[in-house]
């Protein structure tokens, strides 16, 4: 079944100006970022949070994203649902992302292709799955679940994985693809995930996104990530979240925003978080490359929503 | 090797188990690209799930940290989460039974006031996130008449919580979260500490003699008139009318009524 753009509620009054994301920057909130985001005469594209952060009832937190909210489109984007489960997916949880969803009315709503709950807890990572038939009817299955109680469309966003599995039968992206047309979900390309998977994998990066179905991404992510080293002393590249985006990611960016048009790019950086002018510099960056490259882009430019 | 007729359902059992337990091997069918071997690969999960519910627990636990140090604080949280690891995905909540662990654990048992200094941080996080509610107002309750005071009956507010200690736990923890010394802090006094969030910013203060029991019986649903009466019984000098004072102040509670059935 496919979803269209996100629906309007039938019943009462959107507490929100409808905000789809523009085919611009964006940049992961910070709760230290956020007076600074307001007051800023450079006005960032849009935002994103982590659903999670925001399934207490009440407090701060919700005010000052409400104020956000008020004044940027802002994206949803899940790390506990865990879609990848054997267990299924937790009915509890998907309510607390509905709610999400219901109070801040988001332009859209992300998750990953990863696991991280079991029976013995939540482990607070995403973990990986094989690459095979099963896992693929699994995984259809639970976005169906989750777009049917959301009532809209999710992004699925590709992995950084670490580790490979004797199970897996298909290719990452062949995988991605086919979860995509069966469940009618769209998704969210990682490009930094792309970069360390490839290298920790020996993939070229390129190749990998000649495979990739890049005509369902509605949006990127582009992070930094760290250096460590494999059992035979090779490169193993970490998903760090926690520096400027690598000079060949941005390569690999540019190769997409050509290929694709511009689209909404978010940056992310989660630990050691720096002041609001450095994520910036990074938010804009991306801003320019969209300017330069966007317009004469070989699939033409898109709208947000696709 | 997986054997053929193994359950699919064991992949994730078993590679749970193992980002728990680094004595456990790599799991199987978990492999490095082209012959490569996956230990160190595998090791990158451990340690990210370790590394962040530690960081998850040092967030919530700030005062503990600091009592205990960082190194042993992290060494420390780095066993009780292979007893108990997160529930939920909701890492906010995480860590209820950090205090009871710490009563457990054996190397601060010294540090008897530890597990208290636990639980008032876990309550102040509870009260952080707890749901938007405005205050009982002084004006609502002037509009109870008199002689029906004693009937009255309070609505909790969301954030509240009562923390009892047979030791000065909220000096402690007051100190610490404002990084303060401890000097003048005599740690085997009891206190009582009263965590509230009027508005969005958390408040906690300590509670003169019998104002804990008060509060509790107010909280559990008892009328004005029953709780003034059983906690005068056991504390002769209960201050009644600055215990009123200081609940309206704090924002303990969000509503009353002389209806015990549905207070607003």
């Amino acid at each position: 079944m496919a979803w269209s753009a996100p629906t309007t509620p039938i019943v009462g009054t959107p507490r929100f100006p409808d905000a789809p994301l523009p085919p611009r920057a964006g940049a992961g909130l910070k709760a230290d970022h956020i007076d600074a985001i307001l007051a800023d005469d450079y006005r960032i594209g849009f935002l994103e949070v982590h659903a999670e952060n925001y399934m207490g009832d009440g407090g701060a937190a919700h005010r000052a994203l409400s104020a956000i909210r008020a004044e940027f489109p802002l994206s949803v984007h899940g790390v506990g649902l865990s879609i990848g489960s054997e267990g299924g997916i937790d009915p509890a949880h998907l309510e607390r992302l509905a709610k999400v969803v219901e109070r801040y009315e988001p332009g859209m709503v992300s998750e990953h292709l990863a696991w991280s709950s079991h029976d013995a807890g939540y482990f607070n990572d995403l973990l990986p799955v094989p690459y095979n038939a099963e896992t693929l009817d699994r995984v259809v299955a639970h976005i169906g679940q989750i777009q049917d109680r959301l009532k809209r469309q999710i992004l699925l966003e590709n992995p950084t994985t670490y580790v490979a599995f004797e199970q897996s039968t298909m290719s990452e992206t062949d995988f991605i693809r086919e979860i995509a047309q069966k469940s009618g979900c769209g998704l969210l390309l990682d490009i930094n995930n792309v970069f360390v998977s490839a290298t920790n994998h020996g993939w070229k990066p390129i190749q990998y996104l000649r495979n990739f179905p890049l005509e369902m991404v509605q949006e990127i992510h582009l992070a930094g990530h760290a250096e460590d080293v494999d059992d035979e002393g090779e490169k193993l590249l970490i998903d760090a979240h926690d520096r400027p985006v690598a000079e060949a990611v941005w390569k690999l960016y540019e190769i997409v925003i050509c290929q694709a048009g511009a689209m909404p790019t978010l940056v992310e950086w989660d630990n050691d978080v720096p002041e609001w002018p450095v994520l910036r510099r990074e938010a804009m960056l991306a801003d320019a490359v969209l300017k330069r490259l966007g317009p004469s882009a070989l699939l033409g430019s898109r709208h947000a929503t696709g | 090797m997986q054997p053929d007729d193994q359950a699919p359902a064991a992949l994730q059992t078993a590679f749970g188990a193992a980002l728990l337990d680094p004595d456990l091997p790599v799991p199987d069918g978990v492999i490095g690209p082209h012959g490569k071997g996956a230990k160190r690969r595998f090791a990158v999960y451990r340690n990210n799930v370790t590394v962040s519910l530690i960081n998850a627990l040092a967030d919530i636990f700030p005062a503990v940290q600091r009592l205990v140090g960082e190194e042993f604080f992290r060494d420390m949280a780095r066993i009780y989460l292979t007893q108990e690891p997160p529930r939920s995905a909701l890492i906010f909540e995480y860590g209820g039974g950090f205090a009871a662990f710490l009563e457990r654990f054996e190397p601060v048992a010294k540090l008897a006031y530890l597990p208290d200094v636990a639980r008032l941080e876990r309550a102040w996080l509870d009260a952080f996130h707890a749901a938007d509610a405005e205050p009982l107002s002084p004006a609502t309750l002037g509009t109870i008449p008199p002689e029906r005071l004693g009937d009255v009956s309070f609505t909790p507010h969301p954030a509240t919580r009562v923390v009892s200690s047979r030791f000065a736990a909220v000096s402690i923890f007051s100190a610490n979260r404002e990084k303060r010394p401890l000097d003048d802090i005599r740690p085997l006094d009891s206190q009582d500490g009263l965590i509230t969030r009027p508005h969005y910013d958390v408040q906690i203060r300590t509670l003169p003699p019998g104002a804990a029991g008060f509060f509790n019986h107010l909280i559990g649903g008892a009328t004005l008139g029953a709780a003034a009466a059983q906690t005068l019984e056991q504390n002769p000098d209960f201050d009644l009318p600055s215990a009123i004072s200081a609940m309206l102040d704090a924002g303990v509670f969000a509503a009353c009524s002389t209806d015990a059935t549905s207070p607003e």
